[in-house]
């Protein structure tokens, strides 16, 4: 028995590492020493807390004491203060940006209150590199349940539970495994989809890294169900951390008796292998990822056939998403009704969001389907930056569309989304303030699709690259009216046309902000305006009647567009104007604004 | 580490290391916990702290007792009876037992913390607990 009484949780996930967190733990450590307490205290690295916004994040138990934006230097306080004696360091605590109130338990911050951890339940609670905590948190126990049971009673459990693909497709992943375990042959695959691509979104990347255990035991189950004996994860090189903690997990998994030949005494043989992206936007399409994964280009197939009829090497192969993989071990641990009774009518369970953008409380959340919008951004999220207005959320990534102040109470889940424009997608939350153009938005994502498109399909490689020139146009303020009908009707064609994924909802973000943002495309268009202020070519600096005529500007500007004599207030020749804001930049008299 | 070879040599396993995240998983409802808190100062420990809470710690592993956590504090003030030791039993004010040695916290643990009861040994100061 281990006599320790107290344990400091370091944040382990990737954000916090780059904010020292490893730093912190050996600084803990050597003053735990000098201390003479390191029997009667341990210091851990977990996995993500979620609560990036304030990392690194320290939590001290058994009194579950939060320490938010903790550095090395901090490290002497909290142990010569928290851990000696036995006295909370105050100013490394949480305020209540509202009430200004500290709150030492994180239990308590509105961030963790409307959250329900499933899929991250063992992220910032154990320690991911050690296989024994997760056994400890009842890890492998669902295998060995799951073996207890016939194939067929494993799939039905999961269809029970109403458990959706969270890779953004929402299909029953009951009814998926049951496909590959009636197609027969001499092997099948179970694949692990960890290809995680959409900007801002890093669900998958924090579950490995956090509790690696959980996908490699539910790809062992799914290897039951289905009659695979081979497992494959997908995931792109770029997640170096996330690699090499799954990477020990599959070791001391075998090791353990937990992968390999005759799993648990019941004849069960299944493996995992590692393979690597090169983070290509289309290798997260299924087909595509097989093909990658065969060692050819990543290009997708048509579907059917499907992959659980034909996939990798043409043998039945199942694709599951990370979060998937992630929910299993609990479904067989509380039972299938439990999770089903969590969310709504269609979408069961609770959902991973990476909250981005304009908001408060950035980071990783984990809520149950059916909360509402206006909960995830102002409870939760702690509202809009610098209090300005909210003006949209994206959703769904580059293939979803935009949700606005009118959607703030409608209940997320996957029919909802989809209903009005959008898509859960795999669970990027982009914040938009009353600051970003909607144009310009959509800009952005084009250029991603656009440069992310494979180039197999004509739809695809040829019409987003002509979208994104006639929104470069309008958010130059070319663009003409007829444009606008050329971008809704190329925006059908694609979608009607294009091979894969990527290509049919590549216009969604055009398409949804065309919907709910045209007057900004009018503007855009017939008043020559950007009305948030974003795009530099609409803009104008002109000069006021501050200007006392100091002539700072004019030397400053780079392509001599600024006269005006000394003394004497100045003026921008518009014709000749770049737009690169030197002057203002330079102005002591705000007497140059940006309209 | 020999292979696993059943679910029930997974389930021993389990059992040998649930203490590795016990402490975490009483520390997120510490609200519900009974608190017992070691004064481990230089004091403390020179009088024989560490014993108690070791001592502690295995009571509690042999009566199997699960609402209870064991964690320490520097020094209460009182280095005049140590070791102390402070009972916070859920919702109620913290209560500090001073000159503890083996015997009393057998009965600390089987009077006041299992029925409510309290014992000598007590200091008398309106004592409040760091936390507030």
């Amino acid at each position: 028995m281990s006599k320790y009484t107290m344990h400091i949780l370091v944040c382990g996930g990737t954000g916090c590492i780059s904010a020292q967190s490893n730093e912190i733990v050996e600084q803990l450590m050597f003053h735990i020493n000098e201390a003479n307490m390191s029997e009667e205290v341990q210091v851990l690295k977990t996995g993500c807390f979620g609560f990036c916004e304030k990392g690194p994040v320290v939590k001290i138990l058994p009194d579950n004491t939060f320490y938010v934006q903790v550095t090395p230097e901090d490290a002497e306080e909290l142990v010569k203060e928290h851990i000696v004696k036995g006295r909370k360091v105050e100013r490394l605590l949480y305020v209540d940006p509202t009430t200004e109130e500290v709150v030492s338990d994180s239990k308590h911050m509105d961030f963790y209150k409307k959250q329900m951890r499933v899929a991250l339940r063992n992220c910032g609670f154990i320690d991911p590199d050690n296989i024994e905590e997760y056994i400890a948190r009842d890890g492998y126990a669902a295998l060995g349940m799951a073996l207890g049971m016939t194939q067929q009673e494993v799939i039905d459990e999961v269809k029970k539970s109403g458990l959706r693909g969270r890779g953004g497709g929402g299909f029953p992943t009951g009814l998926k495994w049951e496909f590959a375990y009636k197609n027969k042959a001499d092997q099948k695959y179970v694949v692990c989809n960890a290809d995680e691509g959409d900007p801002g979104a890093f669900m998958d990347r924090s579950i490995l890294e956090g509790d690696p255990h959980s996908v490699v035991e539910a790809m062992a189950i799914c290897g039951y169900a289905i009659g695979a004996t081979k497992g494959l994860v997908y995931i792109r090189a770029e997640y170096p951390l996330a690699i090499k903690r799954l990477e020990k997990a599959i070791n001391d998994a075998r090791e353990y008796g937990l992968l390999g030949k005759d799993i648990l005494g019941s004849g069960l043989e299944f493996d995992i292998e590692i393979k690597f992206g090169a983070g290509a936007f289309v290798c997260g399409e299924e087909t595509a990822l097989i093909h990658s994964m065969e060692g050819m280009r990543g290009e997708p197939t048509t579907k059917p056939p499907f992959p659980a009829e034909s996939g990798y090497w043409e043998k039945p192969t199942n694709v599951n998403n990370v979060e998937t993989f992630a929910n299993i071990p609990v479904i067989f641990l509380k039972g299938a009704d439990w999770f089903a009774s969590i969310g709504t009518e269609k979408s069961k369970g609770t959902k991973v969001f990476a909250l981005a953008g304009k908001i408060n409380n950035v980071g990783l959340i984990e809520v149950p389907m059916g909360i509402t919008l206006r909960e995830v951004i102002y409870d939760i999220g702690g509202g809009i930056k610098d209090g300005k207005k909210f003006k949209a959320v994206q959703t769904g990534g580059p293939s979803g569309g935009c949700l606005t102040e009118k959607d703030l109470d409608t209940p997320i889940d996957f029919d909802n989304l989809l209903a009005k424009g959008s898509m859960m997608g795999s669970g990027g939350m982009i914040v938009m303030d009353e600051d970003n153009c909607m144009p310009a938005v959509a800009k952005f994502y084009l250029e991603f699709t656009e440069e992310e498109s494979c180039g197999k399909c004509t739809p695809c490689r040829v019409g987003t690259k002509r979208l994104l020139e006639l929104l470069e146009k309008i958010t130059h303020g070319k663009g003409t009216m007829e444009d606008v009908d050329v971008l809704r009707e190329l925006s059908q064609v694609i979608k009607d046309t294009a091979l894969c994924g990527l290509g049919q909802t590549a216009p969604n973000p055009i398409l949804s902000t065309l919907d709910v943002f045209y007057d900004e495309y009018i503007a855009h268009i017939k008043d020559k305006k950007c009305p948030a202020g974003e795009c530099s070519a609409l803009l104008q600096y002109i000069i006021n009647d501050k200007c006392i005529g100091c002539t700072a500007c004019a030397r400053v500007c780079p392509v001599n567009c600024i006269t005006g004599t000394v003394k004497q207030m100045h003026v921008v020749d518009q014709e000749k104007c770049i737009k690169c804001g030197a002057c203002m930049d330079k102005c002591k008299f705000k007497a140059i604004i940006k309209q | 580490m020999p292979k696993i070879m059943s679910l029930d040599e997974l389930k021993s396993l389990r059992d040998n290391v649930k203490n590795k995240v016990d402490l975490r998983e009483k520390g997120e409802n510490v609200d519900e916990m009974v608190v017992i808190r070691v004064a481990m100062a230089t004091c403390g420990i020179a009088s024989g702290a560490r014993d108690i809470m070791n001592y502690f710690a295995d009571l509690i592993r042999e009566e199997n007792v699960n609402n209870i956590v064991i964690t320490q504090s520097g020094c209460m003030g009182y280095c005049y009876a140590e070791p102390t030791v402070e009972v916070t039993l859920p919702g109620e004010e913290p209560v500090v037992y001073g000159h503890v040695t083996k015997e009393k916290a057998k009965e600390i643990l089987d009077k006041h913390i299992k029925s409510g009861e309290m014992v000598d040994g007590i200091i008398p100061v309106a004592h409040k607990s760091i936390d507030e």
